[in-house]
């Protein structure tokens, strides 16, 4: 585990760190329930700027007057959003006493994950010792990302430190009347992590969320910025492997991505938030809205590996704005039990010269419906865009479900469009190949289902690659039908 | 809402009138348009299709006649139903009696078998406008084991402006019985007219039915169909929809296979140039395992026009070993053309085999490089190319003179060179 270290050294600096932060504020939680008086005051417990405020009771006011949609394939009991709690101080929840409270299947899939015990105890919580030495990896980290002038720090300090650029951003790509979700979360949201990369550098090293000060409670509506500047290049983790539990039923986070002229963005996900159990109770609702906005020669790739969340409601889309702009899009997303997933991408060609590509892999197995829905769209000046998109879906039972909503919206005759889907059962006579040579079925469904998505596990930073396989391979335990 | 508001479909339906003993499903029909609405461009069916041009008139339903000989099939032997503007005109239809094989005009199809069949299908509001208010339609019936002997061409013409024509057919092919329908759409001075063709049919236990639809009205008029079938056990359904008239046309293709071992193919041209916008909506849905859907449409859209294409196929929970495959390709000439189309796959079963495909492009230019090098100019290579890309779907209808009248529609109406 390449990370564990630099993980756990910046686990050390939250703790310091957050102390500072409670103390000043003195933890309090707001009251349930949402109205402007809620925003008001996280506003002022986050110690905004005016505008900041404005901006939030703006979205506030189109929110009320929106009607949360019902479009996806997808179904759950919409949330009371009267009944949640919009603002509580940045305190991590204990949420075992001790290694041993932590559930045995919990233990049992991060060993499976091959997860360090270090690690494995700082995700539960109940690590104690940290491994001094560690604290000069991170240190050099965070000198040598100050050397080159990124910035990289959480949304609420980049608001006090960084006001300029966070307006100047904020908002231009996902606009607060966007969609249901983005706008409660542009009324409430309360952190997330604020990037930005100078003209003309290459980030060194993969930014990861979990280098991130004071990552941990950022809440259930996180807002994330990432600017890359003329000529930058970044590579930027979200989440994590390893099963993550929440008592926050209701996530919804916004992520906006700005590559600027000549600049690429490269965003990796792994969504392992908790589905539910067998019998599809409890479980993650993930209704998030990303988006990237593509410059001149500019690039933003997107790459997901969902396999949590009981209910999951994504879309990461490109604008390709400027002329030779590139979009992707690499997404496996695997639903078991009762599981939900509507997930796709967007790909809106404004720019000449234009290019995106879309694989998405969809696995379902158990009482589970994947949907895959997207959208390209083809504007009138974007001459000779090429668009090319892949949806294939696997299924595992008779009772699962996947589905294909592709839209292709064309106005310009030079723009190539293609699409293609397939769905098909997962191959018998594979399965039987590898019976013959002794592997087991178990071991042979990872191993095809590995194979089916490879296209896009490629394309995952080597850290999450590894990782990724084996929780493909987790997630699909046991779903043979 | 409810309240005080004027109805738009009765204010649309105003100028309409029916007798007044109706058959119950009419009269619920009718009774049903006074909750109904248009459709805007926020229902998803009708997304990139706005209907307000259709329906912010007031029609009027008005016999006429209008002479039909031009637009018969000179090499199809076939009977003729005529009709015009949703009325039959018996003078110019042509029957030959078969025994078995029932071909007739009817007002009222009140007969339970027609209402149990299609029950299970969505009406939309073009459909239960035109099944409260239409003026005329074939009932056609082949009974058990007939293979009818011709085929059936009903010519639909509309005639004069602001004309509606409700115009509702029924087919009902019987167990392994076989039957072949062509429906030729026409009009003359027929601006701002509309034409509203319900067609449906049942295709019984091992029978076998084919339908070739033509639309070749003038870029002047609106046409909104809305085509029903539902297949039993092992039956064969081919129905192609060639489309190269019409201001603003949608074609609505419902088909429910309900039983094992069913085929299903579905071909689709659409040819479109000025301001014409044609909105091709397919829905397949798979209630039974064992069967086999193939679809094929492919479009050239050309000037200022638009095409939509939305194909839906859905197979159904235990409907194992389906074979589904649909493709769709389209090619923009015009800077001002547009294509919106969204392939959607539904599936509830895991042993299927299902795939679609859909592109947006334009004519390969080697290939028409080539064509040119041979001496072809720019335009007749580019003719040569469409005809290669549309000649794939045409060559899928499987009936040779059927096949040829459609390539002469595109010699009248595109000047291509055979």
């Amino acid at each position: 585990m390449g990370y564990t270290e630099e993980e756990l050294a910046e686990d050390l600096k939250n703790q310091e760190y957050k102390f500072g932060f409670t103390t000043n504020i003195e933890s309090d939680k707001a009251p349930k329930g949402l109205n402007e008086d809620i925003i008001r005051f996280i506003s002022a417990k986050k110690n905004e700027p005016e505008w900041l405020l404005e901006y939030r009771l703006n979205a506030y006011k189109v929110w009320t007057n929106m009607v949360e949609p019902d479009w996806a394939h997808i179904k759950y009991e919409k949330p009371d959003f009267q009944d949640i709690t919009y603002y509580s101080a940045p305190k991590q929840n204990k949420k075992y006493e001790s290694w041993d409270d932590v559930e045995p299947e919990m233990k049992e899939t991060m060993k499976k994950l091959g997860i360090s015990m270090e690690e494995q105890q700082r995700l539960t919580g109940t690590a104690v010792d940290f491994v001094m030495d560690s604290v000069s990896v991170a240190t050099s980290f965070k000198s040598k990302l100050k050397e080159l002038g990124i910035i990289f720090m959480s949304f609420s300090e980049a608001v006090q430190e960084h006001p300029d650029l966070v307006q100047k951003y904020l908002g231009t790509v996902v606009p607060t009347s966007d969609n249901f979700y983005a706008a409660l979360n542009s009324a409430v949201f309360t952190d997330g992590s604020f990037c930005y990369i100078p003209k003309g550098v290459r980030c060194p090293m993969e930014l990861s969320t979990y280098f991130r000060i004071n990552e941990s409670g950022t809440g259930q509506f996180e807002r994330t910025l990432v600017v890359a500047d003329e000529g930058a290049y970044v590579s930027y983790l979200e989440g994590c492997t390893a099963p993550q539990r929440d008592e926050n039923q209701l996530h919804a986070a916004v992520v906006e991505l700005i590559a600027l002229d000549d600049a690429e963005i490269k965003y990796s996900t792994v969504q392992n938030w908790y589905p539910g159990d067998k019998d599809g109770k409890g479980g993650i609702f993930n209704f998030v809205t990303k988006r990237g906005m593509c410059h001149t020669n500019s690039k933003i790739s997107w790459t997901q590996v969902e396999t949590g969340s009981a209910v999951t409601w994504k879309y990461p889309s490109c604008i390709l704005k400027g002329d030779n702009s590139v979009g992707e899009f690499y997404s496996v997303a695997v639903t078991n039990n009762y599981q939900m997933a509507d997930t796709g991408t967007k790909m809106v060609h404004l720019g000449k010269n234009t290019k995106s590509t879309i694989i998405s892999k969809g696995i379902s197995s158990g009482h589970s419906h994947n949907s895959y829905r997207g959208l390209v769209q083809i504007h009138k000046n974007a001459e000779n865009a090429r668009n090319f998109s892949q949806c294939d879906s696997l299924l595992m039972t008779d009772t699962s479900g996947a589905h294909t909503y592709p839209y292709i919206e064309c106005k310009n005759p030079t723009a190539k469009i293609e699409h293609e889907a397939t769905t098909s059962k997962i191959g018998e006579d594979q399965i039987f190949y590898c019976l013959q040579r002794g592997i087991s079925e178990e071991k042979a469904i990872s191993l095809i289902v590995n194979g089916y998505a490879k296209e896009v596990l490629n394309k995952l930073p080597m850290e999450f690659a590894v990782e990724a396989q084996k929780l493909l391979a987790i997630s699909l335990e046991n779903s043979v039908g | 809402m409810e309240i005080a508001q004027e109805n738009k479909v009765l204010q649309f339906v105003e100028n309409l009138s029916v007798g007044s003993d109706l058959p119950t499903y009419r009269a619920m029909a009718k009774d049903a348009l006074a909750g109904m609405d248009f459709p805007t461009t926020r229902v998803e069916d009708w997304k990139y299709t706005r209907v307000t041009r259709i329906t912010k008139q007031n029609y009027k339903s008005v016999e006429a006649t209008a002479d039909a000989s031009a637009y018969r099939i000179p090499a199809l032997n076939a009977n003729v139903m005529v009709f015009v503007n949703g009325f039959y005109d018996a003078a110019q239809s042509s029957i030959e009696a078969q025994e078995g094989v029932t071909i007739s005009a009817v007002a009222d199809m009140d007969l339970e078998d027609y209402l149990d069949k299609l029950d299970s299908i969505d009406e939309n509001v073009f459909s239960l406008i035109n099944k409260a208010y239409y003026t005329g339609g074939a009932f056609v019936r082949v009974e058990k084991k007939v293979v009818a002997a011709k085929p059936l061409h009903i010519i639909h013409i509309t005639t004069g402006e602001g004309v509606i024509a409700n115009t509702r057919h029924f087919i009902d092919v019987d167990q392994s019985a076989e039957m072949e329908v062509v429906c030729t759409h026409h009009s003359v001075n027929a601006a701002e007219s509309f034409s509203n063709v319900v067609l449906e049919g049942s295709v019984g236990v091992n029978a076998g039915l084919k339908v070739h639809k033509l639309q070749l009205e003038e870029l002047d008029m609106f046409h909104i169909s809305t085509e029903n079938f539902i297949q039993e056990k092992d039956a064969r359904f081919d129905i192609n929809t060639i489309t190269l008239g019409g201001l603003l046309v949608r074609n609505g293709l419902n088909i429910l296979v309900d039983g094992e071992n069913c085929d299903t193919m579905l071909n689709g041209v659409y040819l479109t140039k000025e301001k014409q916008l044609v909105d091709n909506h397919t829905f397949v849905d798979h209630l039974q395992a064992h069967c086999v859907s193939d679809e094929m449409y492919k479009g050239v859209v050309d000037d200022k026009s638009k095409a939509v294409f939305n194909g839906k196929v859905i197979v159904r929970e235990d409907s194992q070993k389906i074979e589904a495959f649909q493709a769709n390709g389209n090619v923009l000439l015009s800077r001002d053309a547009e294509v919106n189309a969204k392939p959607e796959l539904e599936i509830y079963a895991d042993d299927v085999k299902c795939s679609h495909g859909c592109t947006i492009g334009q004519l390969d230019e080697d290939g028409i490089f080539y064509l040119r090098a041979r001496g072809l100019g720019k335009k007749s290579a580019e003719q040569l190319m469409t005809q290669a890309f549309i000649g794939e779907v045409i060559e899928r209808v499987k009936n040779e003179t059927v096949q040829d009248y459609i390539y002469t529609q595109f010699e009248e109406r595109f000047g291509w060179v055979r």
